[in-house]
């Protein structure tokens, strides 16, 4: 089974922990000050951590399709 | 057709007024008739009195540079054509143009202004007018760009789209808002309702084009 988690850039996240915050599922864990997304929880890629991190730092891309 | 006395009667302009207070209103207004295709007044000129539209159709309307037409409304009987820019003691925002015979009933503006220092409730009543006209152009402003926004969506998801088990370009919600050179909420009300009228589906992380006629569609007309 393919586990979903958003996809972290490290780099990038300075751990402000917004988006461990927002998350709805509980998804999000900060980790030695930067965040780290869990695979055991239902993540259902609402992209609501892309939309509060100031640093672009946590992505949900969007493979798009032809049905 | 409304007659002058009772065209004033009725609008909303003067709405709580007594007959009374009514009677010298009405001395002031002045009949103006306009054959088909005549115009009532042109974009960017002064404005000199309010006009009350009393019967016909007139067309409100914007040239861009390039001597494109878009109109904005069409304006029916017992409208007032051109109270911002009178208000506004600015220039026409926009031309009128009548559709068909149209019969206008006109004050001056310097009466107009009399009357409201007169009367407070006259000021109140355009107040209400204004709002109401500011909510109208917001709207439209809203709905322009809103197209425009999902017919640059739907041209940017179908150059990503691949064939499922096919390696293609993955976005986020921040990507297509980039390139789409707007705001990634904008994006995700346009995903919405597109999800809404069956045009995408979402399966987790993949975005499922389910209607590709009409996101082709989308972004011919608006891009
Ligand atoms: S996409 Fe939604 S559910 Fe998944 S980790 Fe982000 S906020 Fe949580
Ligand atoms: S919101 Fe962004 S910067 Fe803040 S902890 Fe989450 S991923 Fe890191």
């Amino acid at each position: 089974m393919y586990i979903m988690k958003p996809e972290i850039d490290k780099e990038k996240c300075d751990g402000c922990g917004l988006c461990v915050g927002v998350c709805l599922e509980n998804g999000i864990m900060i980790v030695d000050k930067t965040v780290v997304a869990i695979a055991e929880v239902e993540c259902d890629w609402c992209g609501i951590c892309e939309a509060v991190c100031p640093n672009d730092a946590i992505r949900c891309p969007f493979q798009i399709i032809f049905a | 057709m409304k007659s002058k006395s009772e065209l004033v009667a009725t609008s909303v302009f003067f709405a709580g007024l007594k007959s009374a207070e009514l009677e010298p209103i009405i001395k002031l207004v002045f009949e103006k008739r306009f054959e088909r295709e005549e115009i009532l007044f042109f974009e960017g000129e002064a404005t000199e009195s309010l006009l009350f539209l009393a019967s016909g159709v007139v067309k409100i309307f914007k040239t861009s540079p390039d001597g494109k037409e878009q109109i904005l409304s069409i304006a029916h009987p017992e409208e007032t054509l051109n109270e911002v820019p009178l208000f506004n003691g600015g220039l026409n925002t926009t031309s009128a143009q009548a559709m068909m015979q149209v019969v206008v009933y006109m004050i001056n503006k310097r009466d107009i202004e009399m009357i409201m220092r007169q009367y407070p409730l006259v000021a109140s009543n355009v107040i209400h007018i204004l709002a109401k006209r500011t909510r109208q152009l917001v709207s439209l402003v809203e709905e322009l760009s809103f197209k425009r926004v999902n017919g640059r969506l739907a041209g940017i998801l179908l150059e990503n789209a691949v064939r499922d088990g096919e390696s293609g370009a993955k976005l986020t919600q921040r990507d297509m808002a980039a390139m789409a050179g707007t705001a990634r909420e904008v994006i995700s009300r346009s995903l919405k309702a597109m999800e809404d009228d069956g045009i995408i589906g979402f399966d987790k992380h993949r975005l499922i084009i389910r209607d590709r006629e009409a996101l082709k569609k989308m972004s011919q007309t608006f891009s």
